[in-house]
């Protein structure tokens, strides 16, 4: 078969391109900073207040005896988990801490500046957010490319996307030019759910802020619920570009990322003939 | 290049790369300019804070079935510095509450006459800059009516709470707790000297005889063990000149986040 040609369309807006690597750069020290923070008292509750002998999630070390290890307990089941949560660090020098130094801003148990870290890149991720919302609601990115068209939610169209996706088959052709459904889904629930509830978590956390709006810390449940949620929260979004980096890998690595950075992604118009 | 040769090529850039911003990022932490840059999103936030937030919201409060039966004390749990030891061991009767610095008429106030004070009682929740909250009720004088007694002097600025623990051995003193508060924060309804704890006398772990409660804030702001008052334009001169004993290492003087 003779190879097609490639054809370069203009795919991602710089507004949308911008905006999404400040993202990659926020959303990262965002995370990092955050499990430092955690290390300060590692362990969920749910509620208003901190139920200290019955954390529903806890991280920390035990000692054995002979040897300290890593215990990670989530409600009433318990995992050691030495080397990566509770107790990490080189063999030999290995220290109690609940998430290991390569995860964390700083990479040395710090609590101070940690917060220093979390709270300068939230203030950039929530300016980032406020120009991506404002200018995809005035441009007609969130309306033209995101939300689902009618067509788009046809049971019929949303197994076909889930089957084709499921091996790993992605669109071609004419198709390629836009997002489909699942695409669609997984970028919008990520912008209008996942991302505003880390705001929204993270700001009920605030003391001086729960004052200003007593119900919305009320809305999650109280403050250590509100803590939970943005800690659960913040890994249904790690899971997110963990699937995103697969989908990016698989359906063409170099193709995704120039289109990220210049725009333009390339395609391959359908000949007449072909077999999807 | 065979796939296996490939990731493991691609394995060892990702770690590569991942150590030097680790390492760049823990460099910015250690400089002070980097560090400091970071640091001025504290004033946004207070600003910002101070935008959004009406100056005399109350900070939430609780029926009395709320309060936690494990409220966590923390930092000084029983203070052993000399002279705070004699007050606790005499039941506190030798207390003396200074009220000094830019004030028209400085004050020396027993724990009796702090009790005959404008009081307020309050359930409210205490959250600890760690992560973890506690709700306590909490009875005290309130801050605003004694300032006004003191009669704050006009270029007065902030309230610096000496406390009478020290936290810290250090050898220049340093490590003597203190907190300092705006104006915009002392004159809050809230903002009480607390003598007692869940309708008892206030515990030595929770600050006996006198602790500050400043609700819209963190728990390191609640000073414990409280000893004087002083009223100053300018913090700088003060323990390491950032405001308080967690603000000297490395906390936000502003701690409404």
């Amino acid at each position: 078969m003779a190879q097609a040609k490639k054809v370069l369309v203009y795919r991602h807006a710089a507004v949308t391109r911008l905006t999404h690597w400040i993202n990659v750069v926020a959303l990262t020290l965002l995370l990092m900073s955050g499990l430092n923070i955690f290390g300060a008292h590692p362990a969920l509750y749910w509620g208003q207040t901190s139920t200290f002998a019955r954390p529903w999630v806890s991280i920390g070390a035990e000692d054995k005896g002979d040897r300290m290890v890593g215990v990670t307990q989530i409600g009433s089941a318990k995992f050691d988990t030495t080397g990566v949560l509770g107790y990490s660090g080189k063999v030999g020098s290995r220290v109690p801490v609940a998430f290991p130094s390569w995860a964390t801003v700083p990479s040395f148990r710090d609590l101070a500046d940690s917060r220093r870290w979390h709270f300068f890149f939230a203030w950039l991720f929530v300016a980032n957010g406020l120009v991506y919302w404002l200018v995809g609601l005035i441009g007609g990115h969130i309306r033209k490319d995101l939300v689902p068209t009618t067509a788009d939610v046809k049971p019929k169209n949303l197994w076909h996307e889930i089957v084709t996706h499921a091996r790993l088959r992605f669109p071609k052709g004419e198709e390629a030019r836009r997002y489909n459904v699942l695409q669609k889904g997984a970028y919008l629930g990520v912008v209008l759910i996942l991302l505003p509830l880390m705001v929204l978590t993270g700001l009920s956390m605030s003391p001086g802020f729960n004052a200003a709006t007593p119900w919305l810390v009320d809305f999650f449940g109280g403050r250590q619920s509100a803590r939970t949620i943005h800690f659960l929260t913040a890994f249904t979004i790690v899971g997110f570009v963990l699937l995103h980096l697969f989908m990016v890998v698989a359906s063409g690595t170099w193709n995704n990322i120039r289109s990220m950075i210049t725009g333009r992604y390339a395609i391959v118009p359908e000949q007449p003939g072909d077999t999807a | 290049m065979t796939s296996a040769n490939r990731r493991g090529w691609l394995q060892a850039a990702l770690a590569g790369t991942g150590a030097l911003v680790l390492g760049a990022c823990d460099k910015i932490t250690n400089n002070p300019q980097g560090i400091g840059f970071l640091q001025k999103a504290e004033g946004l936030t207070r600003r910002a804070q101070r935008l959004v937030v009406d100056r005399k919201a109350l900070a939430k409060e609780f029926p009395a079935k709320d309060i936690s039966p494990d409220f966590r004390p923390n930092g000084s749990i029983d203070p052993s510095d000399p002279d705070y030891v004699a007050l606790r061991d005499k039941g506190f009767a030798d207390y003396r509450l200074v009220v000094d610095g830019l004030v028209e008429r400085p004050l020396s106030l027993s724990l009796d006459e702090l009790r005959a004070l404008p009081a307020r009682t309050q359930i409210t929740r205490h959250d600890c800059v760690e992560g973890w909250s506690s709700i306590g009720k909490w009875t005290g004088a309130r801050l605003g009516p004694l300032l006004d007694r003191a009669g704050l002097k006009k270029n007065a600025r902030y309230i610096v709470f000496h406390c009478g623990d020290t936290l810290e051995q250090t050898l220049d003193g340093s490590g003597q707790y203190y907190e300092s508060i705006d104006l915009i924060d002392a004159y809050h309804p809230q903002t009480i000297l607390a003598y007692a704890m869940n309708d008892r006398t206030l515990p030595v772990a929770h600050g006996a005889p006198l602790r500050l409660r400043v609700e819209r804030q963190l728990g390191y702001k609640h000073a414990k063990y409280i000893m004087r008052l002083e009223a100053v334009d300018d913090l700088g001169q003060i323990g390491r000149g950032k405001g308080g004993f967690w603000e000297d290492r490395g906390y936000e003087w502003y701690a409404g986040i």
